[in-house]
């Protein structure tokens, strides 16, 4: 479970990117995150991380509050959660196998480990078959695929997906997006920061809407009726 | 940390070098021309220092008493020079033995020459005490407290042996420590440049790394071994170098210089290598590491 209880964030050059975001994702839920640039969902995302600290406001998952966490418990908290980002960040100079498998190596698993685990990984990405092969041999899905293989690898609880679309055609985008719904099947908490409404209205799941800093929508269709935010009825989703 | 992580680690320290071979290469060369100095005025001091204890054990004061002093009196006054902290060791020379020796020094050969001596010792009033000091820079200390003491008529000694040794030993020790010093900031600003463009060049690596649950540790690891590897490589090399040099040089001096083959030979290598081996790869070794090691701290926080 991941709780926000009135979190805001104002940057050093005065900026005030979230606004006394209040909001609850369950285990096992699969929400997106929409908006328009400017609007928060990057810097909420990077709340979650833990990459940097709320102003003012708590922010706890699974019972731990982020904000009382020592330092050198970061990584640990950090291994519970997945990371995809839209520019995949691929190791250019290491293989299909090696992309994969480096999240397991900084984390110190043996190595009979990785050779049990990466291929399972692979499989369920679908890229069985390209394991040798490097990132520029790749297409834009498969090497989202491999990104997404190597934020799974470890197990996490919560997958965090920044735009893992944003550099996709249609076609890869919505191979993704199927990717992600297995992947929520499984039992992981997906959340996938996006710009694209039209992904968001084919997957039929929850959207929390954000702007300048605020949550102005949330909706769950799977929930009817809807739940909003306070002051949602008097906005509309932004483009 | 596991085996494989630290081999992981390892191989991922030397692709840095290998990625930045021409910085690399630069701070190696540094550290080397550092190490080379340290080296050589290493070698340098210490033979200076060996000399300086030979002339120890050769380089002697010589106390003279008054000539009306009996040989008792003068056992008295010897008695308390004895008992000085400072004294390695001293002989009583009796006007006889310096008569003998004298004899034996400037009448070799010609011993006719020094019978009309015999029943008159020219040398009579001359017993003396022949002293030798633990440390040859406490000498003109010394010869002022004999030079205070009662009966004591004359104080011979050679104040230049002991004094040009302490002033070459301490020009010797300045001049390393400045240079040794320069070149040292040196190669810790080109340590630290080299490990900032390899932590550019791993900036996004660095970046998911602590995103995925890296420690810093993990995440510092191969800077350190890069650090740590520029460093030994770069004492190993001056190493070997003054392995050759310092044989071929003291081969040259004793070979050339006839005149110190009989006052000075230089310490064997097979001595002096090792401590100098282990200070330079300490250095080297410690210089690359902590350079590396503070100069990556900048770049772990996320």
């Amino acid at each position: 479970m991941i709780r926000l209880t009135n979190v805001s964030k104002v940057y050093e050059t005065g900026n005030k990117a979230l606004r006394g975001v209040t909001l609850t994702i369950k285990d096992g839920e699969f929400v997106f995150i929409v908006g328009r640039s400017g609007s928060g969902k990057t810097t909420l995302l990077k709340l979650l991380l833990k990459e940097m600290e709320p102003s003012s406001g708590r922010i706890v998952v699974n019972d731990v509050e982020l904000g009382r966490m020592k330092r050198r418990h970061i990584p640990r908290y950090r291994r519970s959660l997945g990371v995809v980002f839209q520019d995949f960040r691929l190791l250019k100079d290491r293989t299909v196998f090696e992309n994969v498998a480096f999240a397991q190596r900084v984390i110190g698993e043996p190595n009979r480990a990785i050779k049990e685990s990466v291929p399972r990984m692979l499989g369920l990405v679908g890229l069985s078959s390209k394991y040798k092969v490097y990132p520029r041999q790749l297409s834009g899905g498969e090497q989202q695929r491999v990104a997404i293989a190597r934020a799974l690898i470890n197990r996490p609880e919560v997958l965090l997906a920044d735009e893992p679309t944003g550099n996709l055609d249609a076609f890869h985008a919505g191979e993704i997006m199927k990717l992600l719904e297995e992947i929520n099947r499984q039992g992981t908490t997906v959340i996938v920061v996006t710009h694209s409404q039209d992904m968001v209205d084919a997957m039929k799941k929850r959207v929390i809407t954000m702007d300048r800093g605020r949550v102005v929508d949330d909706t769950n269709p799977v929930q009817e009726p809807r739940i909003s935010a306070r002051r949602s009825h008097r906005r509309t989703l932004p483009r | 940390m596991r085996f494989s992580t630290f081999i992981y680690c390892l191989k991922q320290g030397l692709i840095n070098i290998r990625r930045n071979f021409l910085h690399s290469l630069a701070s190696a060369a540094t550290i080397s021309a550092c190490i080379f100095l340290f080296c050589l005025f290493f070698a340098i001091i210490g033979n200076v220092r060996h000399f300086a204890q030979s002339a120890e054990t050769t380089v002697g004061i010589t106390v003279f008493f008054d000539e009306n002093y009996t040989e008792e009196q003068i056992w008295q006054v010897g008695d308390v020079i004895a008992a000085r902290p400072e004294v390695r060791e001293m002989d009583f020379i009796s006007e006889e033995a310096a008569w003998e020796s004298f004899q034996m020094e400037y009448f070799a050969g010609m011993e006719e020459l020094a019978e009309g001596f015999a029943d008159d010792n020219p040398l009579a009033g001359s017993a003396s005490f022949e002293i030798f000091l633990h440390d040859i820079s406490t000498q003109e200390e010394m010869v002022e407290y004999l030079s205070s003491l009662q009966g004591v008529r004359k104080v011979n000694y050679s104040n230049s042996v002991a004094e040009g040794l302490e002033n070459m030993n301490q020009m010797i020790g300045m001049v390393s420590i400045l240079i040794i010093a320069v070149l040292l900031a040196v190669a810790i600003f080109l340590i630290s440049n080299t490990i900032s463009v390899a932590a550019a060049f791993r900036k996004s690596e660095n970046r998911i790394m602590m995103l995925i649950g890296a420690t810093n540790s993990i995440v510092r690891a191969p800077f350190l071994v890069e650090g740590l590897f520029l460093g030994i490589v770069g004492a190993a090399v001056p190493l070997a170098g003054i392995y050759f040099l310092y044989q071929k040089a003291a081969e040259y001096v004793m070979g050339h210089y006839v005149i110190m083959s009989g006052i000075f030979t230089p310490i064997p290598i097979e001595t002096l290598f090792p401590v100098m081996a282990g200070t330079a790869f300490a250095l080297g070794g410690g210089v690359g590491f902590f350079v590396s090691f503070f100069t990556i701290q900048k770049h772990l926080k996320l």
